[in-house]
């Protein structure tokens, strides 16, 4: 079988597209490579969507928690230290035993059922916890550069007679942005490498539609060597980090695009968040 | 000179290790009653007692390691420990890789366990342990296949409905059924998977082999080892 | 433990639970907790030395040292921590061996990989296939901290590089200025200085360091993970305590220990913070910002 063939048939296994049965002899490298790679689908799926999300919410979180209303902050603050204090391993076990809980039959509301066992299927359940997760991280992170926004930039804006949603749309949300930038791309970063954890302890695979590290076990399990599928996906791994530096490296010069050269942060990568 | 001594010294330790070898039996210690970690933290169960009984007749010394079912194989393969008894079935997948004792439990059924008797085993959502024969025989079914690393967590998916069944070693889900008090059921047809339970070693440990077939032998001749499935399968299991 | 426990079936209640937590097993569990504790007090001086060494490459003068530092902290980026686990551990076991076998058995003439099977002579073995249970439980526990302090002394790299970066380039040449050589300058000035800066980031990393330690278990240590999920799963009537599946209950308890542990570090790290902050002028007021914070 060529490896053309392989592609064609296993490219998309990790959706349900293509061959039901995964390979089962005669493992090749080139199955090893496209299988796998198939797997990083998932991988990219968790990571974008949480993170597109993770976004919205994090914003909102950093200004309840920088809010003086204790009634805003506390749950803020709470939400935070939940997330951030525990490991992501043991938020996916209980997130999974919660899910699972849900009745089967579905959920009466007014007289219509909703369906809600799809809730614990991975690519519902994990994403909601990848998400809750990466808003906590996020929001620490934003929650920061909200509180170092240079006192000058506030004041020339109340000097503009500036208020209200103007002063923080204009002023106040595009700085925090620029100075979060750097950690909220170490954050994006590590959230992808935590996509790995789904399956690996967290959600059990269904129909054998797995992410990279779950088809790196099954080829282990099948040619009982290690040393060949885990670096595949180590491979994979540094391409799509390599990849996401320079993207969030662009998005980093356009927030700092009216400030002199020489003052432009740079995009430092330094583990402040991960989990 | 120096390197006469040290070989001399070398002789002498081979020889001593000879004489009262080390083995160290790999094991799960998750697949209650083949092996478990019991209350007191120790391994128990079927295969502690036929590993220690087995050992004893060969005059080796033993010594119980646990590890993940996972990495069960390379660490094997690695030196980590000598011997994988841990339920593992003979197959011919994994006698390109292990060299097998012949098997200590004769080809046993697997079995599907559900909810409720008439579940459709051929389709529906079938839990099982990855990696086991189990999981690929659920794959190539036709079901659709819902994995889980251990054991345990296979039964609570049937449990709590996310799965249609579970399907394992038949021995390994007997107790749990009879302790359901009728809440699980049988479902669709036993199947007879691999060639029996075996100890997997690494292939160049001929010796060692032998002397633990001449064991599983002598404790098949004289009935012994059926005493001993009698005594942690129950009066049911199938036995030599 | 107790003599009432002779017989759990019997006991029912409090008395059944108080033997039950009390067996061998849960003993175990709690001992894991040492480990856990143990592991993180070892681990976090060894990472360190790793990133200052690496960090120390990664400025070095020389371009293959600097391009050995920088490569080193740079894997950590790309991948992650734990498919790093899967496979490095039984690669540094399997290096260490044949490390050894090269020394003790040079006239071993069998090839040593065979097919997958790795296969040194007898003394080669480390720890020696004869010794006791604790000395392979201590190499395994070693070979972890080894790893561990492998991935998060990069992590440490980064955060003592950025810091070395941030100590004002004028106070090193002033100290050129005074006849410091620049062994003296790196000693006497970047170093004290660098602490500052790297702290909030340390801190971080030892947050991150205390929440990676459920990827223990594979390593092959049996942590607080690994028994909490043998000790709630379901138990039939081949135990002493039978019990259905208590899962939850126990990866509840650990969530609780996981929370105790940061809130614990956070306190405490903030403290330091503020103490090694005073005196320092230039970073005095955003230490103290970041104290409130």
């Amino acid at each position: 079988m060529s490896c053309l063939q392989t592609i064609a048939d296993y490219g998309l296994r990790s959706m349900g597209v293509g061959e039901r049965l995964l390979p089962r002899g005669d493992f090749t490298l080139c199955q090893q490579f496209t299988l796998i790679g198939s797997g990083m689908l998932w991988n990219i799926y968790f990571g974008v969507l949480a993170l597109a999300f993770g976004f919205f919410f994090a914003n909102a979180l950093a200004l309840a928690k920088a809010s003086r209303q204790p009634a805003f902050r506390k749950p803020a603050e709470w939400f935070i230290f939940i997330f951030r204090g525990s490991p992501l391993f043991i938020q996916f076990f209980l997130a999974y035993e919660a899910l699972v809980l849900l009745p089967r039959g579905g959920i009466e509301i007014f007289g219509m059922t909703a369906e809600v066992s799809w809730l614990s299927r991975a690519w519902a359940g994990a994403l909601i916890v990848l998400f809750l997760n990466t808003a906590a991280y996020s929001a620490e992170i934003f929650y920061g550069a909200l509180r170092s926004i240079p006192k000058g930039d506030l004041e020339a804006a109340d000097a503009y007679g500036m208020t209200g949603w103007a002063r923080f749309a204009r002023v106040q949300w595009p700085t925090m942005l620029r100075l979060a930038w750097p950690a909220y791309t170490n954050e994006a970063i590590f959230l992808f490498h935590a996509t790995t954890l789904v399956f690996f302890s967290g959600f059990p695979a269904f129909a054998q539609k797995g992410d990279a590290l779950y088809y790196a076990s099954y080829f282990v399990d099948k040619t009982f060597n290690p040393f060949i599928p885990y670096p595949i996906v180590a491979f994979y791994f540094i391409v799509l980090t390599m990849g996401l530096i320079g993207l969030f490296g662009l998005i980093n010069r356009r927030l700092n695009r009216h400030l002199p050269s020489n003052e432009r942060s740079r995009v430092k990568l330094r583990p402040q968040i991960i989990r | 000179m120096k390197n006469l001594i040290l070989t001399t010294a070398l002789l002498a330790l081979t020889a001593g290790s000879a004489m009262a070898q080390t083995v160290r039996m790999g094991t799960e210690g998750a697949y209650p009653p083949y092996n478990f970690i019991n209350d007191k933290g120790e391994v128990d169960g079927f295969e502690r007692e036929l590993g220690d009984k087995l050992c004893e007749m060969a005059a080796l010394t033993c010594e119980w390691v646990t590890t993940d079912w996972d990495g069960i194989i390379p660490n094997l393969q690695s030196g980590n420990y000598d011997t994988i008894i841990a339920g593992m079935n003979i197959t011919a997948e994994r006698a390109e890789v292990l060299a097998f004792t012949q098997n200590y439990i004769p080809p046993a059924s697997s079995a599907y366990m559900a909810l409720d008797a008439g579940t459709d085993v051929m389709k529906g959502v079938i839990a099982a342990q990855t990696g086991t024969v189990q999981a690929a025989h659920v794959a190539a079914s036709g079901a659709t296949l819902l994995e889980f690393a251990t054991p345990d967590e296979t039964v609570a998916a049937m449990r709590n409905g996310e799965a249609d069944a579970v399907f394992a070693d038949k021995d390994y889900l007997v107790p749990i059924l009879d302790e359901s008090a009728g809440k699980f059921a049988w479902a669709g047809t036993e199947v007879q998977i691999g060639d029996g339970v075996g100890m997997g070693l690494r292939k160049s440990d001929t010796e060692l082999v032998e002397k633990f077939n001449a064991g599983i032998t002598a404790m098949k001749a004289d009935g012994s080892l059926n005493t001993l499935i009698t005594k942690w399968f129950g009066e049911k299991a199938v036995t030599f | 433990m107790f003599l009432s426990c002779a017989d759990p079936s019997l006991l029912d209640g409090l008395n059944w639970l108080a033997c039950y937590l009390t067996t061998g097993k849960h003993f175990d569990f709690y001992w894991s907790f040492v480990t856990v504790l143990v592991l993180l007090a070892v681990t976090a001086p060894t990472a360190l030395a790793f990133g200052f060494g690496g960090a120390m490459l990664a400025r070095s003068q020389h371009l293959p040292l600097r391009i050995i530092g920088k490569g080193y902290t740079a894997m950590v980026r790309g991948v992650p921590d734990i498919v790093f686990f899967l496979f490095f551990v039984i690669a540094l076991d399997q290096g260490i061996e044949w490390a050894v076998h090269q020394v003790r058995c040079p006239d071993w003439t069998d090839p040593i990989r065979n097919g997958l099977e790795f296969r040194v002579c007898p003394q080669a073995k480390v720890p020696n296939n004869s010794a006791a249970q604790v000395w392979h439980s201590l190499y395994g526990f070693a070979l972890a901290v080894v790893t561990f302090a492998l991935v998060f002394g990069a992590f440490a790299a980064n955060v003592i590089y950025g810091a070395m970066q941030a100590v004002p380039h004028t106070q090193l040449e002033t100290a050129e200025a005074y006849g410091m050589s620049p062994r003296q300058v790196f000693h006497r000035v970047l170093v004290p200085q660098m602490w500052v800066f790297a702290l909030p980031g340390l801190s971080n990393l030892w947050l991150i360091l205390i929440k990676a330690t459920p990827l223990l278990f594979l390593l092959g240590v049996q942590d607080i993970v690994y028994w909490a999920r043998e000790l709630g799963g379901m138990k039939t009537g081949a135990f002493d305590y039978p019990h259905p599946d208590w899962r939850l209950y126990y990866f509840l308890f650990l969530l609780v220990f996981y929370l105790c542990m940061t809130k614990l570090s956070e306190v405490y790290l903030n403290r330091l913070q503020n103490h090694l902050s005073r005196g320092q002028a230039t970073a005095a007021g955003e230490a103290q910002r970041k104290g409130i914070a």
